[in-house]
């Protein structure tokens, strides 16, 4: 399935975007290593679905507005996004902070959202769960962190570290900091607005995630009793990649439902 | 020229092996690792040898702040300096310095450096650093906005200590209904602003604006940093249109003095090694979280890493400049070599590093005392043209 790749300007910012297939219009939200590349996740998804795939402002090939100070300003940022695409009955699909970037749309309007696929979100504090410091991990470490499978990791520290690809993580890196160092990587008010989101919710998580543990999980349903919870064995923070057919078979068969 | 004693008060009672096992001393070696019975000893230790640094003729006595950490035991360089205000007459006192976006509140920063003004008639020189990388891991404060918050703190310090009050604030990260401080400071128009800097163009920018004219201090670099960087400050003096005075430049630099080369390089071999090698390590995650640098500096450093992350000897530090350790006419020589590079007006020397214990401290600060430092401070009486180029060289 073939993505398009081309820049739109919203709210005076310039980002990013791959989109690619047909069907029900999926916004994925990506996390903070951003979306650099089509993953395959993306192409079995675009086999059912409209995907769209932004890199947020301050992430990859997209502006680094000054506006951009917390995860609020990026909330009402892909509100905007998604009323300027004339999107309706989109799924957001939301990875790490980029889940917790998909709950903090929804608590403040669901109106063009049909469902929420949150993979491993941040957003929220849980009690006696010890999250990693991705700050303070070396490189090596947080590849490590990242994954259940040390083959996976060993690919990532493969990579050559090209100036571009350098250039692009620390910019990477400034944009989570400045988004999730303080509070670490949620919102302490968020918890209270979670009941506000009125549409379907499905939550899948890595049983070896080291980077924000499973009993998040718990936690997120303890606050949003009527959302579904998936959890994945032998995988990591990152079931879409890890997991790549496990994750696509769960968001289709409840995103794709009708 | 000035002479400073500076003092870190690391915890010289390290368990070293522990410090080099756990890789850092800063943010999360465990506190157990602290013993407050050995802490007793060295805080009032270390308190004798400020004080004696006044008998001993010294311009000023420096503390400094940091925090959750080995390197150095004063979180806050107030208690210190405060103490140190009704034991001393003379000597100005310098806090190098308050670091304020990781206060809370920059206001409690003006009102307890005013307290140490006029408690002491006057002889405070107040310093502003931002904290360091790893200070930014400790208290969470958002690294990215730690520019912005010291800029706007140090605005409202000095409208403070200078504007009259009561005046409201609005900033975006201080907000205040009623700046009135009391007491106002004892200096006019306000204690002396020194920076002390790793070294950083925005800073440099920063402090020598003719609306600051700011004290710049190079710190624990090798010589040849602080040469470049002090000359930047001068160059950008000049494209504001003025010319820097040398009180606007310092260096603070390791010192070991003993009555041979030989013998000072034994004796600090070790302690000064602790220094540089367990007490100042951190990864560079650590030292630089996001934001805290620019992304062009930081891959200068990502590049340089090596070379600022490794182990270093003493011997390669006395060659790079990292220290002055040899006998008082070596050391004498040193200095003046390197002032006649640099035409810095302050020199600040820490005198104990590491784990340099009392004994030799104290046989340090009194021979450099009284060796060295008359023929540092007569160096500024010396003329030399402020365009001369500078050849001399260092062959300790």
């Amino acid at each position: 399935m073939a993505f398009t790749q081309r820049f739109i300007e919203v709210d005076g910012c310039r980002i990013n975007l791959r989109r690619g297939g047909s069907g029900e219009p999926l916004l994925y939200l990506h996390g903070a290593n951003g979306a650099p590349a089509v993953m395959p996740f993306m192409e079995k998804l675009a086999e059912r679905f409209d995907v769209l795939v932004p890199e947020h402002p301050g992430f990859g090939a997209s502006d680094e507005p000054e506006w951009l100070e917390n995860m609020h300003d990026l909330a009402y940022f892909y509100l905007d996004v998604l009323q300027s695409l004339e999107l309706r009955g989109v799924h957001l699909v939301g990875s790490s902070l980029g889940g917790w970037l998909a709950l903090e749309m929804a608590v403040r309007d669901a109106s063009r959202v049909k469902s929420l696929v949150l993979i491993g979100p941040a957003g929220i504090s849980a009690p006696g769960a010890k999250p990693g410091d991705i700050f303070l991990w070396s490189p090596e470490e947080l590849a490590r962190n990242l994954f259940f499978d040390p083959a996976l990791a060993d690919r990532m520290l493969a990579q050559p570290m090209t100036p571009e690809f350098l250039d692009v993580s620390l910019k990477n890196r400034h944009t989570v900091a400045r988004l999730g160092w303080e509070p670490r990587m949620h919102d302490p008010f968020l918890h209270k607005w979670l009941r506000r989101v009125d549409v379907p919710v499905k939550i899948i998580w890595g049983e070896a995630d080291k980077i924000l543990p499973v009993a998040y999980a718990s936690e997120f349903k303890r606050l949003m009793p009527r959302a579904e919870v998936e959890i994945i064995p032998r995988c990591g923070h990152l079931p879409q990649a890890e997991k790549p057919n496990e994750f696509c078979d769960i968001v289709t068969r409840f995103a794709g439902k009708g | 020229m000035e002479v400073v004693l500076f003092h870190l008060m690391p915890y010289a009672d390290l368990d070293l092996k522990a410090g080099r096992e756990h890789g850092t001393v800063w943010v999360n070696l465990p506190n157990s690792n602290f013993d407050p019975v050995k802490g007793h000893k060295l805080y009032n230790r270390y308190l004798d040898e400020l004080e004696y640094g006044e008998e001993l003729g010294f311009d000023a006595i420096a503390v400094n702040e940091h925090h959750q950490t080995a390197y150095g035991l004063m979180p806050s360089p107030i208690v210190t300096a405060s103490a140190l205000a009704r034991r001393t007459q003379r000597a100005k006192i310098a806090i190098l310095g308050s670091a304020l976006p990781l206060r809370e509140h920059p206001l409690m920063v003006a009102e307890e450096h005013a307290m140490i003004d006029v408690i002491t008639g006057g002889r405070l020189i107040s310093g502003f650093v931002r904290g360091i990388g790893a200070e930014y891991h400790t208290f969470g404060v958002n690294p990215t906005f730690s520019h912005d918050r010291f800029h706007e703190a140090h605005d409202l310090i000095v409208r403070a200590w200078t504007e009259p009050g009561p005046f409201s604030f609005q900033g975006r990260h201080y907000n205040v209904q009623y700046v009135n401080l009391w007491p106002r400071p004892y200096q006019k128009p306000h204690p002396p602003i020194w920076i002390p800097s790793q070294g950083s163009k925005e800073t440099i920018d920063w402090a020598a604006h003719p609306d600051r004219r700011y004290t710049y201090l190079q710190t624990f670099s090798p010589a040849n940093v602080v040469q470049r960087y002090l000359k930047m400050y001068r160059d950008t003096c000049a494209s504001f249109g003025y010319e820097a005075e040398d009180r606007q430049l310092g260096w603070a630099v390791p010192v070991y003095i003993a009555e041979t080369d030989e013998l000072a390089r034994r004796e600090a071999k070790l302690h000064f090694e602790a220094f540089r090698n367990v007490f100042l390590k951190m990864p560079v995650e650590m030292l630089l979280p996001p934001g805290y640098t620019s992304r062009e500096s930081l891959k200068n450093v990502m590049k340089a890493k090596a070379a600022i992350f490794g182990d270093i000897t003493l011997e390669k530090s006395i060659e790079l400049g990292l220290i002055i350790c040899g006998s008082p006419a070596t050391a004498r020589r040193a200095l003046e070599s390197y002032w006649k590079d640099m035409r810095f007006g302050n020199l600040l020397v820490l005198c104990q590093f590491g784990t340099l214990p009392a004994d030799l401290t104290r046989r340090n600060m009194e021979l450099f005392a009284r060796e060295v430092m008359p023929a540092v401070k007569s160096m500024a009486s010396n003329v030399i043209p402020a365009s001369g180029t500078a050849t001399a060289t260092l062959s300790s």
